[in-house]
């Protein structure tokens, strides 16, 4: 038994769990950015998916993973801008919005793929991005292995948690934003333009949670396949929750699904007569555990999911 | 629409000439002038729906005007959005409050105009402004308290220094005494006066006639959107301001009659009910309501008010207690039957403080409006069905007796104006021959001449012998109404009697939980 828990929680785990937990806690923080300013991010998922998509396609094209990363935040801005175009231009309701989101890129991805790589299931190797090895910091006992080597997605994460932080808590723009989740008029008559804001927002969501998804084609793996978001998305928006609506929140809670699911893959290589069907379920079934939990003590801004006018209606 | 400039600019503050507001079919400001003076505190007096709130939001840059032109300083100004307003040193106390509960009050005060360092915000800096600003106009508030841990009297002081901090040279309240207790509101009195001393032009809007005696210079009135006059406040009186406003005579107070209070119809015996959170919101409260009689409960909002009207109306259980109807219980009660069926079975009637969400099902007709509560029974339903014959008969009596005024009895009850809603619920609650009626909050929002259509009704319902609880925000209505008085403070009964023994003032301290007597 004492072997085993060596295996389960040996730095090799942990190093998955920094890698799996990347897409999640960038489109966590997503997450926190857009419903900081009032808008409900159900659309994370579809937003994963066309990122890793984006990412794949001009890294094939192209030859270079770098514009690669750059037709992800591309994507993921569009997608943000077609986000704010309905739930914050045209008043949709937000989960409506954002679910629709989520369908259209499932089934435009799978449509671009047949059009372009003539498949239905993955495809072929696109260049991936080279994995970093950090000088110095590859060196140090324990953090080293941990920390010394990932991709460049891997660090960005890793540093967007704490600049989002400071952002959001200490930066006159993300005072406003706070604002305007909370109290969108009272956030108008000091001055702040509320929509123009939130629609920000939505960009820089939506270029976080791509990129999280171009973690998935060109860093976990190097290709994109079908549905490869995997519901990531909708561990993101909990762990978003269970993080309180708060950048470093998100991302610690996203690496606890993430070590489930480095935990699950780790047990599937060890001879435990486990049923894999169940095995595999832990991520899932702990974000729906936390979530349950979480929500009770959770306390989202006043305003998320209502919409502004300028004349107050609605 | 052509409109004559004004003869000179500079002596205003403020001019508003011929401004046109439409929304929809309806005109919410039609043609209205406005002169403010600079250095007065300039009433802006009207009934609910005459265009008050809908002129400053105009000037304030929240709603766009259709005519008109605005002039600030002796100078026109388009002026395009509250930031513009605020440049133009114009600064308005919202009535909902503007404020983040879950921010700190520097917070809410600076946002928008952070100072920074660093590219981050300087907290210290921002906190010396409040507290510079706070000193300068002596309104103490802890800069680092979160709103939501404020009373709402503070809570406008902060509203009133988020102006004040932007240098704002006019500043507009809407309806700000609507929520405070009678201490606060001379609070703030003595605020917009030591505001005024320092060069500071107000404008004060309220449909409260002894407010605008005690506090204005002059006073601007308007009904139906149209202006009626500006006058001086010390050469006019009440009733001329209420027959400006109401445009025909108005009785201020309904008359009541020396009550024969019979036996005892509403009983509740030591209620308790425990919140959510495990505290009590109702500590032990017995009171009784005899036929021919009305029992006021007075009590800042807040204080229970709401849980009582929901276990006296069998819409919450309570966790400890009974309450009898002509002494038969409603509660403890069968778990077959639902509580307001029971209330409405032993003969209650329920005018709800929150009309609108309780009160009436506003995207419904008025008619279907007009039966609600009583859609089971003859002859508003039969095998099942509802017909509609008997309910729209129903409905256009009611809308007569309490002089509804509805576009059709298949509108909307939403389409009503606050006053008519509240007259539709009154006059359906009543119209059952209730025994008992629980009364809370039957005038909020509602204009004056629906408020005396109102009060006389709850009071032709007392001299038929009926038992009435008034559960009241208003000192006035509960001293016009009342045989006798409960206070209630954080859920306890704090004091009670006649309600001739109380002064305004003695009631003012205890709701605010001064000395209790019983």
């Amino acid at each position: 038994m004492n072997e085993l828990f060596e295996v389960l929680f040996s730095i090799n785990t942990l190093t998955a769990t920094l890698r799996l937990a990347t897409p999640i806690a960038l489109a966590a923080m997503a997450g926190t950015v857009s419903e900081r300013a009032g808008i409900i991010n159900l659309g994370l998922e579809g937003k994963i998916l066309g990122g890793a998509f984006a990412a794949a396609y001009a890294s094939s094209l192209t030859g270079s993973p770098w514009l690669g990363l750059l037709a992800a935040v591309a994507a993921g801005m569009a997608m943000g801008g077609l986000l704010g175009l309905f739930a914050i231009r045209f008043r949709a309701d937000h989960v409506v919005a954002g679910v629709g989101l989520n369908i259209l890129m499932l089934g435009l991805t799978g449509l671009l793929m047949q059009v372009i790589w003539g498949t239905r299931g993955a495809s072929p190797t696109v260049p991936a991005l080279p994995t970093w090895s950090i000088p110095l910091l590859r060196d140090l006992p324990v953090l080293g292995p941990l920390l010394g080597s990932h991709t460049p997605l891997v660090y960005l994460m890793l540093l967007a948690a704490p600049l989002l932080w400071v952002w959001l808590f200490r930066s006159p723009a993300g005072l406003r934003v706070r604002m305007i989740g909370e109290h969108p008029e009272a956030a108008a008559t000091v001055g702040i333009r509320v929509q123009r804001m939130q629609f920000r927002c939505l960009l820089l969501a939506g270029a976080l949670a791509a990129l999280g998804g171009a973690h998935l084609s060109l860093g976990h793996l190097s290709w994109f396949s079908a549905n490869m978001s995997a519901g990531r998305g909708y561990m993101a928006l909990a762990a978003n929750i269970f993080g309180q609506w708060n950048p470093l929140g998100g991302a610690l809670a996203a690496a606890l699904f993430a070590f489930t699911d480095a935990l699950q893959m780790r047990i599937q290589t060890l001879q435990i007569p486990w049923p894999t069907e169940l095995v595999q379920m832990l991520p899932y079934g702990l974000t729906i555990a936390v979530v349950a939990g979480a929500v009770r003590r959770a306390r989202p801004p006043a305003a998320l999911g209502r919409h502004y006018g300028p004349d107050g209606e609605g | 629409m052509a409109v004559s400039p004004p003869e000179v600019h500079g002596p205003y503050a403020i001019q508003l000439r011929g401004i046109v507001k439409r929304f929809g079919p309806v005109l919410a400001n039609d043609r209205i002038d406005l002169d403010v003076l600079p250095g007065e505190i300039h009433g802006l007096l009207g009934e609910n729906g005459a265009g008050k709130s809908t002129l400053v939001r105009i000037l304030f840059g929240l709603c766009p005007k259709d005519e008109g032109e605005i002039w600030v300083g002796g100078r026109p100004a388009e002026i395009t959005g509250p930031a513009h307003a605020i440049r133009l040193g114009i600064g308005m106390v919202h009535q909902h409050f503007m404020l983040v509960d879950r921010l700190t009050v520097t917070e809410n005060l600076i946002a928008g105009m952070e100072p920074i360092r660093r590219g981050l915000i300087d907290l210290k800096t921002a906190r010396q402004q409040v507290e510079q600003v706070a000193r300068q106009y002596g309104l103490a508030v802890d800069p680092d308290a979160r709103v939501e841990e404020l009373s709402v009297g503070e809570q406008q002081r902060v509203e009133i220094l988020k102006a004040l901090l932007r240098e704002v040279r006019v500043l507009i309240l809407d309806e700000p005494t609507a929520v405070l207790t009678p201490q606060e509101v001379d609070e703030l009195f003595r605020v917009m006066r030591a505001l005024k001393a320092q060069g500071k032009t107000l404008i004060f809007i309220t449909h409260k006639l002894r407010e605008i005696m005690a506090v204005t210079d002059r006073v601007t009135v308007l009904r139906n959107g149209r202006k009626v006059g500006t006058v001086r406040t010390a050469e006019t009186t009440p009733e001329e301001l209420a027959q400006m406003m109401v445009g025909r005579k108005v009785i201020l107070r309904v008359g009541r009659s020396e009550g024969r209070p019979g036996p005892v119809r509403l009983e509740a015996r030591g209620l308790r009910l425990a919140g959510r959170d495990g505290r009590l919101r109702l500590r032990d409260v017995s009171l009784q309501v005899r036929a021919g009689e009305i029992l006021g409960v007075a009590g800042v909002e807040g204080n229970g008010q709401l849980e009582l009207e929901d276990v006296v109306t069998g819409l919450r259980q309570p966790t400890a207690g009974q309450v009898w109807i002509d002494g038969r219980a409603l509660w403890p009660g069968p778990a077959s039957e639902p509580g307001p069926r029971r209330f409405r079975r032993l003969g209650g009637a329920h005018i709800p403080s929150d009309r609108s969400r309780r009160g009436l099902v506003p995207p419904w007709p008025v008619s279907r409006n007009a039966v609600l509560g009583r859609q089971r029974e003859a002859p508003f339903a039969r095998r099942g069905l509802l017909r509609f014959q008997p309910i729209r008969r129903h409905a256009e009596a009611i809308v007569e007796r309490l002089q509804v005024r509805v576009p059709s009895l298949e509108a909307p009850a939403a389409a009503l104006s606050g006053g008519n809603q509240q007259k539709l619920v009154v006059g359906r609650e009543l119209a059952f021959e209730p025994q008992v009626v629980v009364a809370a909050q039957p005038t909020r929002g509602v204009d004056i001449g629906a408020i005396e259509l109102i009060h006389q009704a709850l009071l032709r319902m007392r001299a038929a012998g009926k038992a009435i609880l008034l559960i009241s925000a208003e000192l006035d209505e509960l001293l016009a109404l009342s045989d006798r008085l409960v206070v209630l403070f954080e859920g306890a009964i704090v004091a009670e009697g006649r309600t001739e023994g109380f002064t305004e003032a003695e009631l003012g301290l205890l709701m605010a939980g001064g000395a209790g007597r019983v």
